[in-house]
């Protein structure tokens, strides 16, 4: 009886969480497409909202997309690397270098680009590029990306293969495509989804760095929350979780693979 | 894909280590110039109003910053507290029983994973707010989104899914013959979860509250969403730079929040291996 009662109670926790954290987006998927909200549903269904959304917003979404992916071949290029030499030098050196760019985990987005604007917020031409942005994306993701694949690399035997292509004569260079990279690839995935889901959603960096005229996807929404009627501001959230929660999806699937080679 | 990469490579004959060496360099380039140098500037900055460095010791001095302080680590303790139950409740549930549809709610509790802190005020909004959902439910004037409570649920709201897989990744380590061993001892369930379950989960317990904590402190874009009128640490952060131009405070302020946050997410990780994106 005490069993099952408990069983209940935990029960009717997890549902209310549910509904707790569905409810409201539901609500938002749903006033995207009602033609008045205050009406409800019953005032018949549109994609007139969404249409005005792309009408006033596409440039913030493609520029999203942009920085993203930028942001992607930003942190491959230097997280990669830098993974398999952190994994190549397993040290106190290492270590302090790995906590030092994890930084940006810890630390506030806010103080972050303060910490930017501050430095390089008087260079105007830098200031107003969109790069200027790009920096702070590629400061928050690239430690997902880092210990991807750093977690990838630690679970196999670098070291053995790495000799054996040695003593066949392979370049170091030629160990790191052939071996090193074809072997992190899970890590390398895993991390390029995390770096994407996080750059296209990522806001306390961002509305701090960008200008009137460079608008990411989050900073458009914090725009139309502020400015737009409801139905315009939903259907833009709309059109954020269309993009967002199939990366999530293939982010969570990505990660659980790495981590079942890791184990 | 690599052909032409190992090519250009190829001409420089190197030694493993110079190798090594080369796959620093962008690393090095960038921590150097966008997070070391940068970080620097900001503690400097801190320094250069009439007060100096003492500018440190005028945050505990002025009232206002001290009550946005106290707010702050108010508000983030108890939405500490109330992630840390209601998590561990369904995390506990979800490991421990099979059902149909188990995936299904898994996957809504951790969906928000990905939603910046401006969405969470959105959704906040649409609970709340004036055109809110509980306000068109009931009777009389329910508008909560702009207050305390808003604000609260909003943490609540991004901080659940981080403090559920914290959790649920520490309760599927658990063997559930301990709990058997407890059971046909005929040890009462409130005292297999006293004795049994949450001893075995305390690291992750105290992990995944340093993880909801140092968010919950760090968060911009729930309160700025929310435009709430409480005032919080990183709100007054923000209103410090861009209304008051008071630089020097706004500095001050980031190194001390960003010194908690950093030194509450450095006892996560010493307790378990987790690392959740900060954010909110």
């Amino acid at each position: 009886m005490l069993k099952s009662n408990t069983k209940l109670l935990q029960l009717s926790v997890t549902l209310a969480a549910c509904a707790f954290l569905f409810v409201p987006t539901l609500q938002s998927v749903l006033a995207g497409v009602t033609a008045n909200y205050f009406r409800g549903v019953s005032s018949g269904l549109t994609l007139k909202w969404v249409g005005q959304v792309w009408e006033l917003y596409a440039g913030s979404i493609f520029l999203s997309i942009q920085i993203a992916l930028a942001c992607l071949a930003a942190t491959l290029i230097i997280g990669v690397p830098a993974a398999y030499a952190l994994a190549r030098n397993p040290g106190r050196m290492s270590r302090v270098l790995e906590e030092f760019i994890s930084l940006p985990l810890a630390v506030p987005g806010l103080a972050l680009a303060l910490a930017l604007l501050q430095l390089y917020g008087t260079n105007h031409g830098f200031r107003t590029h969109w790069s200027f942005i790009l920096v702070g994306h590629v400061l928050y993701t690239l430690p997902f990306m880092v210990r991807s694949v750093m977690s990838v690399l630690a679970a196999i035997d670098l070291k053995t293969l790495e000799e054996g292509a040695a003593s066949l004569g392979a370049s170091p260079q030629r160990r790191f495509f052939d071996i090193v990279v074809p072997n992190a690839l899970p890590g390398i995935l895993a991390g390029a989804l995390t770096v994407v889901t996080l750059s296209i959603g990522e806001f306390n960096l961002t509305w701090m760095l960008h200008t009137p005229h460079l608008k990411t996807l989050p900073v458009g929404l914090a725009d139309s929350y502020a400015s737009m009627r409801l139905e315009v501001a939903s259907a833009y959230t709309l059109v954020f979780f269309v993009m967002i929660v199939p990366l999530l999806l293939a982010m969570q699937w990505a990660s659980a693979r790495a981590q079942r080679i890791t184990q | 894909m690599f052909r032409p990469i190992v090519v250009c490579l190829g001409i420089l004959d190197m030694t493993q280590r110079q190798f090594l060496l080369l796959c620093f360099l962008p690393l090095a380039i960038f921590t150097l110039a966008f997070l070391a140098l940068p970080l620097a500037r900001l503690i400097l900055a801190s320094s250069e109003s009439e007060a100096g460095w003492a500018i440190y010791l005028k945050i505990l001095q002025t009232p206002r910053y001290l009550s946005t302080l106290l707010q702050t680590v108010l508000v983030s303790v108890a939405v500490t507290f109330a992630a840390l139950a209601i998590s561990t409740t369904a995390g506990l549930f979800l490991v421990r029983n099979t059902f149909p549809g188990r995936s299904v709610l898994l996957s809504i509790l951790t969906l928000p994973l990905a939603f910046p802190g401006v969405v969470v005020g959105f959704m906040i909004i649409l609970l709340g707010g004036r055109q809110g959902l509980v306000n068109q439910l009931l009777p009389g004037h329910w508008v909560f989104a702009y207050s305390v409570l808003g604000l609260f649920l909003g943490y609540l709201y991004f901080s659940i899914p981080r403090v559920l897989l914290t959790v649920m990744a520490a309760a599927e380590k658990i063997d559930p013959a301990l709990e058997e061993a407890a059971l046909t001892l005929g040890a009462p369930s409130y005292r297999i979860t006293l004795d049994v379950l949450l001893p075995a989960l305390a690291s992750a317990l105290i992990a995944a509250g340093a993880i909801a904590f140092a968010t919950a402190m760090g968060a911009f874009g729930t309160a700025f969403t929310l435009a709430t009128k409480i005032d919080v640490l990183p709100m007054v952060i923000y209103t410090e730079f861009t209304l008051s131009a008071n630089i020097a405070m706004a500095s001050a302020l980031s190194v001390v929040l960003g010194l908690v946050t950093w030194a509450l997410l450095l006892i996560a990780r010493s307790f378990s291996g987790t690392t959740v994106a900060a954010g909110g």
